[in-house]
């Protein structure tokens, strides 16, 4: 197992009362302070209101692969700055520190209860989980190794969209993955997309939209366009679950909406209806 | 009424001062011919010194010019007998995506393009060239029909992004536009986008991803539009015209990062000055790019048109 992005413990999510301390956290969802080792056992998930704080792309393999059994794959892909644009080689830096992770994307092999797949997670720790043109070339590459392999790929997307600093560059990787989508929706290889808290504009409206079962987190953020310019000037008001994972649900959008405890075994049932029998 | 850009005025003076000739030499029979030579040749001196000289800001100002040339007076021009189709089949008719059938010289080919309105109802009814979910399942549909009778397809991109509304999200824009890019991949025809105006994002690129990418050389392309760029990075959206450098969006950059595979020369001063010019030069481009295209094979065709959007980006192999 590689572990050169596990180097350094990435930021969780629900913010430690006292720095000093890491007994407690408090919810992002109900603002109730919670007992860390409670909240942690939980996979993040407040036991009492059911939000679902993000995890790392460590966190999501660890709760997704069958421990000992992810090995990576193309963790040497990482952004250039190709337009040399302001402030880009900081916040690269910023969010290899912030994540632990040398890209915003950690992708390879492993068994899902016993089941060989590829596996991207996308972490938002780095850039906001943007995809640039490192990001765009791992998820063609996880996907051309799924179809070379034969295997099923799951993917978990975690990403405000296209990466801004990479210009129009960042725009082309939409075509790019789902390029990639679409020879295995040729030859018939199973890719599960799974939309984590948020799940935006650009990855959204490419290859997280396209897979064969697309399943979302509960309470995930999930849209096309930023809240501020989706509800200005709106002649229609948006509902109080506008770009939810319920709302994504309810308009024929998701599959299914699965907590954050039944996801592998969720997933488990699907890759064998697809690759069992 | 018509538009004129701040670059832009100096020519708009001249070219009052020769329509004021003019109307003396018309009106008291005074030949001022000689004086109107002199002006014009001024102007055409300052035109191209003026657009020698644009800055990115200065041509995303023209690519959404009031007075630029839209998709259906592109198509009026260049093709013959466009009859335009309407509709998804799902949910509705998106006049913010027009399509159709027409001739390009003896050959029948599927022209698609989104297209802003020229005055206010009719912006209104083309929502300002944003499309909604039925407009790109719309030109799915059109390209499908193109593929089963193994006709090429052209499409015109001028958008300033898709629709981002909450109407649009509850039909699933974002599903809408990832499932074009990834059967326009796949399409068993060829197919030629043209990049008139606005290139907005994914809102374009749901219609763009083809064989061969033409550019207007005025024409903007862009993963977001410089006024969101600049909110998002000094919190300031007047500071566009930075982020307009910054976002390398001009026909030159997109060429340059290999989006693009040819760069349409403009008449001087931009399309608008003389659309009949450009529509004629986007002809020549199409008439040069279409049969090369006709002659590959299914296999030859789809295989390269993957490695076009498989080899796009720019990226680090990290040594340690």
């Amino acid at each position: 197992m590689q572990r050169g992005w596990f180097v350094r413990r990435s930021r969780t999510e629900g913010l430690a009362i006292d720095e000093m301390n890491d007994a407690w956290v408090k919810c992002n969802g109900c603002q109730q302070i919670l007992f860390a080792r409670d909240f942690e056992r939980n996979l993040k998930v407040c036991p009492r209101c059911g939000h679902h704080h993000r995890l790392s792309a460590r966190e999501r393999i660890e709760l997704l692969a069958d421990p000992a059994t992810f090995v990576e794959r193309d963790a040497e892909v990482v952004s250039a700055d190709p337009l040399g644009f302001p402030e880009y080689a900081d916040k690269l830096s910023k969010g290899r520190a912030n994540s632990g992770l040398p890209e915003a994307m950690v992708s390879g092999t492993c068994t899902l209860s016993g089941i060989p797949i590829v596996l991207a997670v996308a972490d938002f720790a780095f850039m906001g989980g943007s995809m640039g043109s490192a990001v765009g070339e791992k998820v063609a590459r996880a996907m051309e190794y799924a179809l070379e392999q034969r295997l099923p790929i799951v993917i978990c997307s975690c990403s405000g969209g296209a990466r801004m600093q990479e210009g129009l560059l960042s725009l082309m990787q939409m075509a790019k993955t789902c390029a990639a989508a679409a020879k295995l929706h040729e030859i018939g290889i199973p890719y599960i997309s799974v939309l984590t808290d948020p799940t935006m504009a650009g990855v959204l409206a490419s290859y997280a939209s396209v897979g064969d079962v697309v399943i979302a987190e509960p309470g995930a953020l999930i849209g096309f366009a930023g809240q501020r310019v989706a509800q200005q000037a709106q002649v229609v008001k948006p509902p109080p679950n506008f770009q939810t994972a319920e709302f994504q649900l309810e308009h024929g959008m998701v599959d299914i909406v699965v907590p954050r405890k039944e996801l592998k075994h969720t997933l488990q049932r699907i890759l064998r209806f697809f690759t069992g029998g | 009424m018509r538009t004129i850009l701040d670059f832009e005025k100096p020519i708009a003076e001249l070219d009052a001062n020769i329509e004021a000739l003019k109307r003396i030499t018309a009106e008291q029979g005074i030949d001022k011919s000689e004086q109107i030579a002199a002006l014009e040749r001024d102007r055409e001196r300052l035109l191209r010194e003026i657009f020698r000289n644009l800055t990115p800001w200065d041509r995303t100002l023209l690519a959404r010019h009031p007075q630029r040339p839209y998709a259906l007076d592109y198509i009026r021009v260049i093709f013959d007998d466009f009859i335009e189709l309407h509709g998804d089949r799902q949910f509705g008719d998106d006049g913010a995506i027009i399509g159709g059938m027409a001739w390009l010289n003896e050959k029948p080919v599927m022209v698609i393009g989104q297209q802003k309105g020229r005055d206010l109802k009719e912006r209104q009814r083309r929502n300002f060239g944003m499309a909604k979910p039925e407009g790109y399942r719309k030109a799915l549909r059109l390209m499908h029909l193109a593929q089963k009778f193994g006709r090429p397809v052209i499409t015109f991109v001028d958008t300033p992004a898709a629709d981002p509304g909450v109407e649009s999200e509850s039909r699933g824009i974002s599903e809408a536009i990832a499932r074009n890019l990834r059967e326009m991949i796949m399409l068993k025809v060829p197919i030629v986008s043209i990049v008139i105006g606005e290139g907005g994002s994914g809102g374009a690129l749901g219609i763009a991803v083809a064989d061969r990418v033409l550019m207007l050389e005025y024409a903007i392309y862009s993963v977001i539009p410089p006024e969101g760029c600049a909110a998002i990075l000094w919190r300031d959206p007047k500071r566009a015209p930075e982020a307009a450098e910054a976002l390398k969006l001009t026909a030159h950059d997109a060429q340059r990062f290999g989006v693009v595979d040819e760069v349409i020369e403009e008449p001087l001063g931009g399309a608008h000055r003389d659309p009949l010019a450009a529509a004629q030069t986007v002809k020549e481009a199409l008439l040069r790019h279409l049969p090369p295209l006709q002659k590959l094979s299914v296999g030859k065709l789809r295989e390269s048109r993957y490695e076009r959007y498989r080899n796009l980006g720019m990226w680090h192999i990290a040594t340690e």
